[in-house]
């Protein structure tokens, strides 16, 4: 299972990308492999704020339907137009065309509690 | 996944791929979690007569048989498909998770007819092949003529090299193809002839994923999700397996009054007509009150829409009446389409 090393991760196999105090966030290839086809990704809309641990958002499969949690606090910036019509780009480029959303962190520190890519490696026993 | 005490594959090449295989080419299922029961004996026809609501006269020797058995009340015990070998010799398939149920009710309602009841599960197993090309991948396998037999009959053949399989002119996908019943001992060996013979056919290992998105395109219904004993057969579309004329059976009376009112609620087919996926469970609402519930609902790999069953009021069931779907909190409009959802090309 590809674990990109400019990434940070959370348990709950998102994966976070920081560029300057906005971050991308989607979830991880091992996270898309478990799901197996997802078919729908309901997400917050633009200026709603997220807060760590909570819910976001939903991913569906055709078979089952997952919550998304929150990685971070922050305020969504952007979210992925592209997945309304093609949510299959979460299977097919986790950590390119399939991110989620775009969020602007109020705190920046929160970046250093997420896991590192090689410890996310250790989680998903790869 | 664990499922009624089996641990099942839910996929192999993911739901959609599977699912598409069986509507282009062919698809091989385990499904050896099915039940079997025979019922043999000189009262094993008026017995079974006496507990299914079809009309088992209707069934001639190697012909096969969708019925529903019902409650006193004409809830639903169990879906199943009897197989006639003879006059005295029937061969059941039932659902998994009701061969408790199932082998109970046979026991108590046979136990005053002529006939032996045996629960041999746990002997068989069962293989389908299902798609457009099925037929191609057993004829490769097997002496018999299957694509020459009707819909609903079977044949013991030799398969696979293996003697004695009961091939079935059955399904649950919509598609052509066979059920084979197999002595679980020479299962996997029949199971190994058929990937072999599949290999350059487009042949597709599926799991239950795929079976569960391909048989609700057909609305074909699910015991435990959309049928169950709590309610009935004309509630649950199956109406037309209820023979209320073949005489005495149980259930009749109550069914006989469903029938003559008119059911209450019906299990309707329904696509959604704003974004989100019906799943078993979510309510079913009008003018913001909750008027039933949703029994089963996916993505529709076929149509590429949200497509879902579920109980409402009979008012409600004419194809182009809409409600709405709670999906989340959220009400998201749904409209009642023809079912069933996905057809063949001819």
């Amino acid at each position: 299972m590809s674990v990109p090393d400019n990434l940070k991760y959370t348990n709950d196999h998102e994966w976070i990308r920081a560029e300057g105090d906005v971050c991308a966030i989607g979830i991880t290839h091992h996270a898309q492999d478990q799901l197996g086809d997802v078919v729908f990704v309901e997400l917050p809309e633009v200026g709603e704020s997220i807060t760590a641990k909570d819910t976001f958002g939903t991913v569906e499969s055709v078979k089952a339907v997952s919550d998304l949690f929150a990685p971070l606090n922050g305020e969504v910036v952007e979210i992925n137009p592209a997945l309304e019509d093609a949510p299959e780009l979460v299977n097919q480029e986790p950590y390119e065309g399939g991110w989620m959303l775009k969020v602007k962190l109020s705190d920046l520190s929160e970046l250093d509690g997420l896991m590192s890519p090689a410890d996310y490696a250790a989680l998903i026993g790869g | 996944m664990p499922f009624a005490g089996w641990e099942m594959p839910v996929q192999f090449a993911g739901v959609i791929a599977e699912h598409k295989a069986v509507r282009e080419a062919a698809g091989l299922f385990d499904v050896s979690h099915l039940g079997e029961v025979t019922v043999r004996g000189p009262g094993a026809f008026d017995g079974l007569q006496y507990v299914i609501t079809n009309d088992l006269s209707k069934l001639d020797d190697g012909g096969a048989l969708y019925t529903a058995m019902c409650q006193e009340d004409g809830g639903i015990v169990d879906d199943l498909i009897v197989y006639r070998l003879g006059q005295d010799d029937y061969f059941i398939c039932i659902n998994a998770g009701r061969r408790d149920e199932d082998v109970a009710h046979f026991h108590q309602h046979l136990a005053d007819f002529d006939c032996v009841v045996e629960d041999c599960s746990d002997s068989w197993a069962q293989l389908a092949l299902q798609g457009p090309t099925a037929l191609e991948v057993f004829d490769a396998v097997s002496e018999l003529d299957a694509a020459g037999m009707k819909p609903f009959t079977f044949a013991d053949a030799r398969v696979g090299g293996v003697d004695g399989v009961r091939v079935a002119r059955t399904g649950y996908t919509g598609e052509d193809g066979v059920e084979l019943y197999l002595r679980v001992e020479s299962a996997a060996a029949v199971f190994e002839a058929l990937v072999a013979a599949g290999a350059e056919k487009g042949l597709q290992l599926c799991g239950l994923g795929a079976r569960d998105t391909l048989r609700l395109e057909m609305k074909y219904a699910l015991y435990g999700n959309d049928i169950d004993t709590e309610h009935n057969p004309y509630e649950g579309g199956l109406g037309w397996v209820v023979k209320l004329k073949k005489g005495d059976f149980i259930g009749r009376d109550a069914l006989a009054a469903v029938k003559e009112a008119g059911p209450q609620r019906k299990l309707v087919g329904f696509k959604m007509e704003g974004r989100g996926i019906p799943r078993q469970g979510y309510p079913i609402c009008a003018e913001g009150a909750e008027i039933g519930v949703v029994t089963s609902g996916t993505h529709s790999p076929s149509l590429g829409e949200a497509i879902g069953v579920g109980y409402v009021d009979a008012s409600l069931t004419a194809v182009g009446s809409q409600f709405n779907i709670r999906v989340r909190g959220k009400e998201i409009p749904a409209v009642v389409v023809k079912t069933p959802f996905y057809k063949r090309e001819p």
